[in-house]
């Protein structure tokens, strides 16, 4: 993971929390945006050794425009994962066969598995139960067949990422690379 | 009464009967793991309705759009957050040897802690005993 300039990355710590600002006071009276400002500055300058270490690179317009189209998609998997609920709660048997599988993973860096992590959280069937360095273990509440039947480690690693990972990490890989 | 004010009660509507999921799933589900899996995620998108429908309700009632801005806020913190204190609790819950239910089918993690506790024999014992009780 390469490192930014100190600059790089207070400038970004600043523009994201000026952002949270405009957001939290919803309003632009010059005396409320000149006070955000200052209050910004301050926090970044105490808090951007732990926020990024990327800086402005963040922010290259390919990475906000997969970021922006990862939006809709994310909460259409989210919005599908809770008629799955719906289904399995309101369903008079109860249709669950959990289990714990492993997954493994293509992101390197750190804010890249967490939205991975959190992605798969919020996604039908499935939450994390841990992850360690590139490997995920999931808890998945209905395991399908393919999964079941896989002889080797491998292929149940195999089959197990194309369902759960894959879908997220085509965009994630470009968002956080 | 209008559209904006009309959209942000079906909205409240919809999440609240996915509150209603939620907690109809921690009733029903047979073991930790499922009940976190199936509260986690209605209550997550159900809380999404809520403050969104709220800020557009809001909006339609002749309020400022600051309503809309901050319920929105909201949403995405929450958005954000939940995942991980549901990631915490199933992990904590695992790793203080709560079982699985008996219908589960694969346990992979026990196998990656085994394996990873193998050099030390003592170690490997006492994780396997925690499992159990």
């Amino acid at each position: 993971m390469e490192e930014a300039s100190n600059v790089s990355r207070y400038l970004y710590t600043l523009i994201v929390l000026f952002l949270i600002w405009l957001a939290l006071t919803a309003s632009l009276d010059p005396q409320e945006l000149t006070f955000g400002l200052i209050l910004s500055a301050i926090v970044a300058a105490i808090t951007y050794p732990i926020f990024t270490t990327r800086g402005l690179a963040n922010l290259h317009p390919k990475r906000v425009t997969y970021a922006i189209a990862y939006v809709p998609y994310f909460l259409w998997a989210m919005i599908m994962a809770n008629l799955d609920v719906a289904y399995r709660v309101l369903h008079p048997k109860k249709p669950i066969r959990p289990g714990v599988v492993h997954c493994k993973t293509v992101l390197k860096t750190n804010p890249g598995k967490l939205s991975l992590a959190n992605s798969i959280t919020l996604t039908p069937g499935t939450i994390t139960l841990d992850v360690d360095g590139d490997d995920y273990f999931i808890h998945w509440i209905w395991v399908p067949d393919e999964v079941l039947s896989a002889k080797s480690e491998e292929e149940h690693v195999e089959r197990a990422s194309e369902n759960i990972t894959r879908p997220f990490e085509k965009f994630l890989k470009v968002i956080f690379g | 009464m209008n559209a904006l004010a009309a959209l942000g009660e079906a909205l409240v509507l919809i999440g609240t009967f996915f509150y209603f999921l939620s907690a109809l799933g921690l009733i029903r589900m047979p073991d930790v793991y499922n009940r976190m899996q199936t509260s986690t995620k209605s209550a997550t998108l159900g809380s999404l309705g809520v403050l969104v429908g709220t800020g557009l309700w809001a909006v339609g009632d002749g309020l400022s759009w600051a309503w809309f801005v901050k319920a929105t806020v909201i949403a995405v913190f929450l958005l954000l957050t939940n995942p991980i204190s549901a990631h915490a609790l199933i992990r904590a819950a695992y790793k203080s040897g709560i079982p699985l239910w008996q219908g589960s089918v694969v346990d992979k993690y026990r196998e990656h802690i085994e394996a990873k506790a193998s050099p030390g024999a003592a170690e490997s014992e006492s994780t396997e005993e925690g499992g159990e009780e």
